[in-house]
């Protein structure tokens, strides 16, 4: 685990640009994220929402600009920014033959947490009944409450969430969004990608999508 | 317990449970060469000569077989994302995934081969031999398949496309493996043959994780 202090600086992102195959998806995009922050990401379909969660979660390499921890770019010291993230895809990560609690404690194993709050996660999205059930068993909206319970079995200062609320019941938005509170609350920061405005309060908005023009302009770039 | 073993105990887990998989690359590699005593009928001289050969050639096929395990699973549900930014090195996350494939296929193929060997009437000195050999090739089975399992990803028909590119990758072991056994038998000794065998696993421990590793870094993209 990365000492206190280091976890208090903002997530910048400068003048990024993403190129997937030949087609420039986005570029200029920069924000900045202090802690507690959270930024919303909306957009078309295509518009590269989930490029640019992958580019912050360093999944990606951008094809032009950089993104900081503080004031030290990702690159420079990638393991401990990598700790300091949650990345959390359109895909679940969940093996059908593992049981729920087995499933957070080998991703709780794998990020080398020495406490993770295995029975808190599972609380926290109301997977109490469920714990020891094969993943098999479970629907869509259950697969997508346990990805989400990894975020809260290891804390880290930031998530990059994209599309979280997809196959979520009511419930199960409020327990996101009550998670995301807690995380913020702690000084963490959370990035969601999602079609649904006005889905976390005091949140800023990212439009992209706005930059289709400019990527025809800047198709020789 | 660190990410390392926490991953490959998991593959472990995965293996045993879904035994399926498991038991299909062991089933072919029994069936495969119980075949050959039937089709080429019982002259024993015949079937001492080729016995080795065969036995080798079907580890190898078994092997090719099991190689969609290694990551197929893990790209296809997203976990791949998870691996990569867990808190270990891409590198180590194939060594882990080679060493659960190795205890899961190459070692079980090592164990079974004296069985198979008596169906050839194989010589009680060559038994032994075999066995040591398998023992000592298969490592590099399962790490070169690494490679081409990685660089596989993605591709419309895995299977066929991979056994094309891992079969020549193997031929040095088939050579020196089938090799062994065939020196003990004339008497010349099989040290040497054995010996380039361990050299080839122990070459590829280091280098094989780290060509699949940067094509899994590709398959991220």
């Amino acid at each position: 685990m990365t000492a206190r202090g280091a976890d208090e600086g903002d997530l910048v992102a400068e003048d990024l640009a993403c190129r997937r195959g030949e087609r420039l998806v986005f570029a200029g995009v920069s924000l900045t994220l202090p802690p507690g922050g959270a930024l919303l990401l909306t957009g078309a379909n295509g518009s590269g929402k989930s490029s640019l969660l992958r580019l912050l979660a360093s999944l990606l390499v951008p094809a032009a600009g950089r993104v900081l921890w503080g004031s030290v770019p990702i690159l420079d010291d990638l393991a401990s920014y990598r700790a300091r993230l949650h990345y959390l895809g359109h895909l679940d990560a969940i093996k059908p033959a593992l049981a729920v609690r087995e499933t957070l404690v080998f991703w709780a194993g794998l990020r080398g947490a020495a406490m993770p709050q295995i029975d808190s996660a599972i609380a926290a999205f109301g997977l109490d009944g469920i714990a020891d059930w094969p993943c098999r068993w479970l629907s869509a909206g259950q697969r997508r409450r346990l990805a989400l319970a990894r975020l809260v079995a290891t804390p880290a200062p930031l998530w990059l969430l994209d599309e979280p609320t997809a196959a979520l019941d009511a419930d199960g938005e409020a327990r996101l969004a009550a998670a995301i509170a807690t995380h913020r609350g702690r000084g963490g920061r959370a990035v969601v990608a999602t079609h649904q405005p006005g889905a976390l309060p005091g949140a800023s908005e990212l439009r992209i999508g706005d930059f289709a023009a400019a990527g025809d302009a800047l198709a020789g770039f | 317990m660190a990410p390392f073993l926490v991953l490959f105990r998991r593959d472990l887990v995965l293996a045993w449970r879904q035994g399926g998989e498991l038991g299909l690359a062991l089933g072919f590699f029994v069936l495969a060469v119980v075949l050959f005593p039937l089709g080429v009928g019982p002259e024993l001289e015949i079937l001492r000569r080729i016995g080795a050969g065969v036995i080798w050639v079907a580890a190898l096929l078994a092997a090719v077989l099991s190689l969609d395990r290694l990551f197929a699973g893990d790209h296809g549900d997203g976990g791949l994302d998870l691996l990569a930014l867990s808190a270990m090195p891409l590198e180590a996350t194939v060594v882990a995934k080679c060493a659960a494939h190795w205890v899961t296929t190459g070692l079980p193929l090592a164990v079974l081969s004296p069985v198979l060997a008596e169906l050839f009437d194989l010589n009680s000195a060559a038994i032994p031999v075999l066995a040591l050999s398998l023992l000592l090739g298969t490592p590099a089975l399962s790490l070169l398949g690494a490679i081409v399992a990685a660089l596989t990803l993605g591709a419309r028909r895995p299977g066929v496309l991979s056994s094309l590119l891992v079969l020549p990758l193997y031929l040095p072991v088939l050579i020196f493996g089938a090799g062994a056994v065939e020196a003990s038998l004339s008497g010349v000794g099989a040290r040497p043959y054995l010996l380039l065998l361990g050299a080839i696993s122990l070459a590829a421990s280091p280098l094989a994780p780290l060509a699949a590793a940067a094509a899994l870094r590709q398959a991220l993209d």
